[in-house]
């Protein structure tokens, strides 16, 4: 088949579309999920319950939804991102004034199905409009101020929104994924530093407006002794359930913190921690190895595709996605404090699923259409 | 346009892949970090991690080791390891603890007070331990449990084990055992480790000095827990090491019949092996129920036990201290002789007193007994002799015999409880009472009374040591695997071979016995003057005599003093029944039997008695009879022993 390189909808087939399909970065999703189905498998007790049940449908269903938003032409992500943002912003404020309240907390719609948690699809959201919008302005516009308005109002809206779900851990995530597009984008580091003098300023102000057990959570992440029963509890046993589980862990189905609720959260934000008892170091080290693949995978799809849109899309997405594991790993691992991060595709929660397979599938679609350059 | 557009891409492309390729070397700092942290717990500190997991995982309950049995020497149980009917409860496992209680209240016998300290310590307890609701049911309550088990949702039928005592007559010998007390906790070391609901400890007697081998080692149950606390599953179960048995010396059908012998009286038996020192029968009346103790005494009996002045809990055998009264004669006499103060021919007149150092002392015949010699003296135990004989012979020396025959010390080693008594001296007195020795209390010191103090089993060992010929033995309450005790018997067959040798220093040297005198002529003649004192017509203890060969005994009675009659009491020849029972003397007798061949010996006291040949020697006289008859079989079980350890 032949084709311009000015032909903006390109006539590919489908089978034009999977030969341009990056396999690695495919089958590296591929696996993390498979692996994903047999960590909650193992989370739920060597059953298949639930939970294990669900996450397996989950992502089977996402699965092929990522390759069908990978065959969508980049063109329309870059067209709909504004609108895109702005639906989300709307279920925000949907979230504030309908949302399902559970936990001391309003963050999901009931769709009769499941909840959907907004705050997850706007990681994604923040990342299309930002691409979008800096791949729209020109180079010599960037730092004018004029320009610095939309992205601090983007940024500061879905923060806020967010935080006061509350949802302190997926507000600083959508914040600092936003943040990383403005700076990839051009944004000056004098401007970066203002800011975070000024943040640096009001972050006495910023604390006080903290909920009583937010701010526990970081005292007790500097001393998890303190108080080994109470809040330091989680960091405590996830320690005790990784490094238990030695250079080769202490085999499948057989995490015994994990197995017997030694461990918090072991569906969501401590799955790591049980795939870390039950596989060792080695295991560990193949997790982290392939979530680097899929990292760099996407960061290379960044640097053949021709568009400004989907070059700051693919960085800004591998640098999110990477922040988040990250955020998660050093979490359970006890260098940061725990704020309630999943780990992508490995933690269960549907929303949180559907939007780093959304996510994932456009970066597919910049690699299929890496060509088109948006002109 | 083209070219603006074209130079600003370029000019973005490059600021983003700048800036991009700075993202990705913060990354790979980040990577780093991650893999040196999971490096560092998964590999450096994974010992130390491990070992906290398996402590979060793993509870351990104890289980208690069923106890030693005690036997007595055939192999009986004195005291054994009975099926006991429990009933535990678990909170969690019970929809509603109220409702489960008031149900068993018609099933189980449950008062209320005892309901109000079980939901107490419920309260306390996690909802997932166990409680126990009953620790000694009978059969019919258990099996009436069992038949509405199902209408009991989380109580436990439980079958355990605890002691069983098999009658009361060794309760003194044996002890008894019950809960650990705080004070137990703090003073036992070896408790450490089996602070276990259900373990019983030794509080007196044997099961009190051999508790800590009797308790065996706990067995462990190791469980998996989960985050709760709660029980998920059976890991390991390690059986616990029951105790050591032990074999005493005791033979349960004679403790049987001392028992008897004794029933209504307040006194005590000793019974020895004049050869060995084993212990036949050790037994102390009144005695108590020992399984009362083993799941708590309640109050109300032990009130009546502690209040009961003829002191039921006390083993009179070893602990009660008593003036050995006429019975010393047989040392008074012995020492006299071995230090060639008198020789036995002497004759003494009795006129019923005596009157030394300007006071009088007073024979227990009024009339007096007349002229004697020194066996007639023994035989009818007369004071004024002895009076005399002690005079001649002076404390010190009286003392030293006395303390050479086994008095003012312990006897045995294995009764925390046991007392040494007193065998007063000038020295003794010197220091204990800071005054100088009258020669008055040598005289009261020469018929036992005064300062001395001892204990039954004192005196049995005194007799025995005279019967067996005057050779040192060390008595014992536990048979030790057999082991050779001495060569008394082998000397003693050498003797038959040799009547004329008659020198302590043989039996030392080559037999290495320990030998109690001088010349054993001086043994030979008290044993004489016991034979008569029992067998002939005026001794004191005629009446008691067995006629049968094969059962005659030879003895001394004995009363001790508690209160000195006033000269008006004896003017009226008060009778001893006449006066109060608190007042009453102690009524002692020991004897050694069979006279042609003696192999026992015996002490009897019987407190506030009266007359040692009217209160002590009727019961010893039982006791004798059963004592030889079980010689044969005792004989055929130590051959046994002997040819089942060769």
């Amino acid at each position: 088949m032949i084709y311009t390189r000015s032909s903006i909808y390109s006539p590919f087939s489908i089978r034009d579309k999977f030969f341009h399909l990056d396999y690695t970065l495919l089958f590296s999703i591929l696996l993390l999920g498979i692996i994903s189905i047999f960590a909650q498998f193992s989370s739920s007790g060597g059953e298949f319950d639930y939970f294990s049940k669900s996450h397996a449908l989950r992502f089977c269903v996402f699965f092929i939804f990522f390759l069908a938003i990978s065959f969508v032409n980049i063109r329309i992500w870059n067209d709909y991102s504004l609108l895109i943002f702005i639906f989300l912003i709307f279920l925000l404020i949907i979230v504030k004034f309908f949302g399902v309240q559970s936990q001391g907390s309003r963050r999901w719609i009931n769709l009769f199905i499941f909840n959907l948690q907004p705050s997850e699809l706007m990681k994604i959201g923040i990342i299309l409009f930002l691409s979008n919008y800096y791949h729209k302005i020109s180079s010599s516009d960037v730092n004018k101020f004029r320009y610095l308005i939309y992205p601090v109002i983007a940024l500061l809206a879905p923060f806020m929104l967010v935080l006061t779900q509350p949802d302190l851990g997926t507000a600083i995530l959508i914040l600092v994924s936003g943040i990383v597009i403005t700076w990839l984008g051009g944004v000056r580091w004098k401007i970066f530093a203002y800011l975070s003098g000024l943040l640096i300023i009001l972050a006495p102000v910023g604390i006080s407006f903290l909920k009583p057990y937010q701010k526990n959570r970081i005292l007790t992440f500097l001393d998890p002794d303190a108080d080994p029963l109470g809040a330091g509890y989680q960091i405590i046993q996830s320690k005790i359930a990784i490094g238990s589980g030695g250079l080769f862990g202490k085999g499948f189905l057989n995490g015994s913190q994990a197995y017997l609720n030694f461990l918090p959260e072991k569906h969501t934000d401590f799955i790591f921690t049980l795939y870390s008892e039950e596989f060792g170091f080695l295991g560990s080290a193949f997790m982290v190895f392939l979530y680097f693949l899929i990292t760099s995978r996407i960061i290379l799809i960044g640097n053949i595709t021709r568009s400004i849109f989907a070059k700051l899309y693919c960085y800004g997405f591998a640098t999110a996605f990477f922040i988040y594991v990250a955020v998660n790993m050093s979490m359970v691992l006890g260098l940061l404090p725990i704020v309630g991060a999943p780990l992508p595709i490995l933690s269960y929660g549907g929303s949180s699923m559907l939007a780093m397979m959304f996510g994932l599938g456009i970066v597919m679609s910049c690699n299929v259409y890496k060509n088109n350059a948006l002109g | 346009m083209l070219s603006f557009h074209s130079s600003n891409i370029i000019s973005k492309t490059k600021t983003i892949s700048r800036r991009m390729f700075l993202l990705s070397t913060i990354k790979a700092v980040v990577l780093v970090g991650i893999f040196g942290r999971l490096a560092a717990l998964q590999i450096n500190d994974s010992t130390k991690y491990r070992s906290l997991s398996d402590k979060n995982r793993f509870r351990e309950t104890k289980i208690a080791p069923p106890r030693g049995i005690i036997e007595d020497y055939f192999g009986n149980e004195i005291a054994s390891n009975n099926k006991i009917y429990q009933l535990h409860i678990v909170p969690d496992n019970t929809p509603d603890v109220d409702a489960l209680f008031v149900r068993l209240k018609t099933i189980i016998n449950l008062s209320n007070k005892k309901l109000f300290l079980l939901k107490k310590q419920i309260s306390r307890k996690k909802s997932w331990d166990t409680t126990v609701i009953s620790d000694n049911l009978t059969w019919s309550e258990f099996s009436r449990i069992n038949l509405f088990l199902h209408e009991l949702q989380g109580a436990q039928p439980i079958v355990s084990v605890a002691r069983y005592y098999h009658d009361n007559t060794s309760a003194h010998a044996i002890g008894y055992v019950s809960e650990i007390s705080p004070r137990d906790l703090r003073t036992k070391k070896y408790l450490q480790n089996l602070n276990i609901e259900g373990v019983a400890i030794g509080k007196t007697g044997l099961e009190s000095t051999l508790d800590e081998e009797m308790l065996g080692s706990p067995g462990y149950l190791r469980y998996e827990v989960n985050a709760y606390g709660k029980k998920v599953k059976q890991v390991a179960t390690e059986a616990g090491l029951k105790g050591k048995t032990f074999r005493t010396t005791l033979d349960r059908s004679v403790q049987k019949v001392s028992a008897e012998a004794l029933q209504n009286v307040s006194g005590a038996v000793c019974v020895m092996d004049i050869y060995n020192g084993d212990i036949i029968s050790m037994v102390s009346s009144p005695n108590f129920n020992p399984n009362s103790f083993v799941h708590g005494v309640d109050k109300k009996e032990w009130k009546t036990l502690t209040e009961n002045i003829n002191k039921p809990m006390l083993n009179k055998a070893v602990s009660g201290l008593y003036p050995p009264g006429s019975t010393i004669k047989i040392l008074t006499a012995l020492s006299a002789l071995e230090n060639d103060i008198i020789n036995p021919k002497v004759l003494i007149q009795c006129k019923g007193y005596i009157d030394l150092h300007g006071e009088r002392f007073h024979c227990w015949k009024k009339k007096g007994h007349g002229v004697l010699n020194m066996k007639g003296a023994i035989k009818r135990s007369c004071d004024v002799y002895f009076y005399e004989v002690a005079r001649r012979l002076g404390i010190d020396r009286l003392a030293e015999t006395a303390k050479k025959f086994g008095l003012g010390q312990k006897v045995l080693t294995n009764y925390k409880e046991e007392k040494s008594g007193t065998v007063p001296n000038t020295k003794w007195k010197l220091s204990q009472i800071g005054k100088n020795w009258y020669i008055g209390e040598t005289l009261h010191s020469g018929i036992g009374q005064g300062y001395f103090l001892s204990t039954p089993i004192q005196l049995c060992l005194m007799t025995a040591q005279i019967a067996n010929g005057g050779f040192k033995i060390k008595p014992r309450m536990l048979d030790d695997n057999n082991n050779k005790v001495n060569n008394l018997q082998e000397y003693l067959d050498y003797k038959k071979e040799n009547p004329n040798d008659t020198g302590g220093e043989k039996a030392r040297l080559d037999f290495n016995l320990e030998p109690l005198f001088r010349n054993q002529e001086n043994i030979n003649f008290v044993k004489d003057a016991m034979f008569a004192a029992s067998n002939e017509p005026g001794g004191t203890s005629y009446v008691s005599r067995h006629n049968d060969k094969k059962f005659k005994f030879a003895g001394k009675t004995g009363s001790s003093q508690i209160k000195r009659f006033t000269s008006e009491q004896r003017e009226a020849e008060t009778k001893q029944n006449e006066i109060t029972y608190l007042e009453r003397d102690h009524a002692w007798f020991v004897a050694f039997a069979p006279v042609e061949d003696p192999k026992y010996a015996i002490s009897v006291l019987v407190e506030h008695g009266g007359s040692g040949s009217s209160a002590a020697a009727p019961v010893a006289k039982k006791i004798i009879k059963k004592v030889i008859e079980r010689h044969e079989t005792r004989t055929t079980q130590a051959n046994q022993q002997i040819g089942q350890d060769t």
